[in-house]
């Protein structure tokens, strides 16, 4: 019962500490505004980029042609080389000779003119199979196989996923960046928030010292102040990427470009990122108000 | 046992100057002691001491059985629930009513609406300002609001009460008014501990009286010695 009158008068302390130090209350909730909107975006990216991904990876495989020239040494030389690389799923060997075989069963017009090809007039290519095991190396892998001495050329999946995907990536690192930098700027604004709060209460904190109350029961206010102001800068962020995620999904069906392209459902999906900005509000909003107790709240 | 008890206790502050030195002092439950003594002798440091706003340097200090020297930071709300102090500038929250200001002491605790009304009540009783709960800081006189301060230090029931020149700022008819709350405090058995420069105050109650001089305790009178 005393706990819980102890409880709720901090926490009418601390909400009526928002309201009387209302501009910078108001800073600090933008602050926090600005670096969940972009801790959102950065979220929907990510999760979008990592499901395009795991979609795309099961089917993309490169073709590695070697020249025609290469011979049975060269060949297994290939073989041999791409069985040591690291990130290879699995690859087949189709020979110049299979092919022709494959095509000319397939159709009496292939038939026709390849029958009398010999081994040395055979225009097609020895062709290497690969699958990778992840998408991001794909290019990397397809050049290290172009460097192979009879490889003539190599071609890999649906370029655009590729590029899709690497630039996704770099919107996620850059934003990672821009979220830390964020943080760091909204945490020091809410230490400073209740710095002043501290300093406009300093006689009711004498008091309450002078009276008995507990150095627990004196900072807990200023603490759920800074919780406060977390929770009150994720209300936007939140409102905001349950709207436009969901309007985003129904605009382009569920797709992006291609069918291949999904996007992530925003059920359950967007519950999980209520969770993380709310709270990461919190979190943040927590953080700055122990820095500033901790530092002008010496008892 | 006595309720207070300083044993070779030593007060240096952290800019070299040493307030208090060889402080000797035995005060039982139940007294009125006066605290003497020319300005910057070191009085507001030994009382500092007592309820824990001042470590000392050295030397033991006991206060209501606990060990204030050795009290963590942490804890020194226990010896603070033991004690009521007052200051010469009344310190009130000028945002509250009288009610407000002297109800404050207990909400802080988490005591219970309604016994915070009792006790509250009972407070403005006894320093005589029932009529003016309602009343903010700024529309109360100096010795009401002196009064209102007393009333907070004692609502909680403390065994003792600390008063640093609570008449330091009052006119003598007031001071008088102030005094006489302050025997009626004590005559219902709290100790009361009173620093102030006032001679005339120190003349009028005959009560035990602590000279103090460059830091050191000058000369003790018993009660009724001091003329
Ligand atoms: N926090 C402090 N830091 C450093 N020196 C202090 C501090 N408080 C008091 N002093 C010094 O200690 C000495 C005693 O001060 P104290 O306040 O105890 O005197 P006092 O007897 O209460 O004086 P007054 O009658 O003027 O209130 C003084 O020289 C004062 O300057
Ligand atoms: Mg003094």
């Amino acid at each position: 019962m005393k706990f819980f009158r102890i409880f709720s008068r901090n926490i009418r302390d601390a909400a009526l500490s928002v309201i009387r130090n209302f501009s910078l209350s108001l800073a600090s909730v933008s602050s926090i505004t600005i670096t969940l909107l972009v801790v959102s975006i950065s979220l929907i990216l990510s999760y979008n980029v990592d499901n395009f991904a795991t979609l795309v990876e099961r089917d993309v495989t490169i073709v590695a042609f070697l020249e025609t020239t290469a011979t049975r040494e060269e060949v297994i030389e290939v073989e041999n080389a791409i069985k040591n690389m690291d990130g290879i799923d699995s690859f087949v060997f189709q020979s110049k000779m299979a092919i022709t075989e494959e095509m000319m069963e397939s159709s009496e017009v292939f038939q026709n003119i390849m029958k009398n090809w010999s081994e040395d007039e055979n225009p097609l290519q020895d062709t290497f199979l690969i699958k990778v095991d992840n998408i991001d190396e794909i290019g990397f892998i397809a050049a290290r196989i172009l460097e192979l001495e009879p490889v003539d050329s190599t071609k890999y999946g649906e370029g655009m996923i590729e590029q899709l995907v690497s630039l996704f990536d770099v919107v996620r690192k850059v934003s990672v960046g821009i979220v830390l930098a964020l943080i760091v700027v909204t945490a020091f604004l809410i230490s400073n928030t209740i710095k002043i709060a501290i300093f406009s209460r300093k006689r009711e904190i004498e008091i309450m010292r002078l009276v008995g109350a507990s150095n627990i029961n004196i900072k807990v206010p200023f603490i759920i102040e800074g919780l406060f102001l977390g929770f009150i800068g994720s209300i936007i962020p939140v409102g905001a990427t349950i709207y436009a995620y969901n309007r985003i999904y129904e605009n382009f069906d569920g797709q992006l470009f291609s069918p291949f392209i999904r996007l992530v459902e925003p059920f359950p999906f967007l519950y999980g990122v209520t969770i993380i900005l709310i709270g990461l509000g919190i979190i943040v909003g927590m953080f700055g108000s122990w820095r500033a107790v901790r530092k002008h709240l010496k008892i | 046992m006595s309720l207070i008890e300083m044993r070779d206790v030593k007060k240096r502050y952290k800019n070299g100057v040493t307030a208090a030195q060889d402080i000797n002092l035995n005060i039982n439950k139940g007294e009125f002691v006066f605290i003497i003594g020319s300005t910057g002798c070191g009085k507001s440091t030994v009382i500092k001491m007592m309820y824990r706003e001042e470590k000392p340097t050295s030397g033991t200090i006991v206060v209501g059985g606990l060990n204030v020297g050795k009290l963590r930071n942490s804890k020194v709300y226990k010896l603070r629930r033991k004690l009521g102090v007052v200051f010469q500038d009344y310190k009130l929250l000028n945002k509250a009513t009288a009610y407000e200001n002297v109800a404050f002491a207990l909400d802080v605790l988490g005591l219970p609406k309604s016994e915070i009304h009792k006790k509250v009540i009972k407070a403005l009783d006894l320093v005589g300002l029932k009529n003016k709960a309602k009343n903010y800081p700024e529309q109360l006189s100096g010795g009401e609001q002196q009064r209102i301060a007393i009333a907070r230090a004692i609502v909680n029931g403390p065994k003792i009460l600390i008063c640093d020149e609570p008449t330091g700022n009052l006119d003598p008819p007031t001071s008088a008014e102030i005094m006489k709350v302050l025997m009626e405090i004590n005559k219902m058995g709290t100790t009361v501990i009173m620093v102030t420069h006032n001679h005339d105050v120190v003349k009028e109650n005959n009560k035990r009286v602590i000279l103090m001089e460059s830091g050191r305790v000058l000369k003790e009178y018993k009660e009724g010695e001091y003329a």
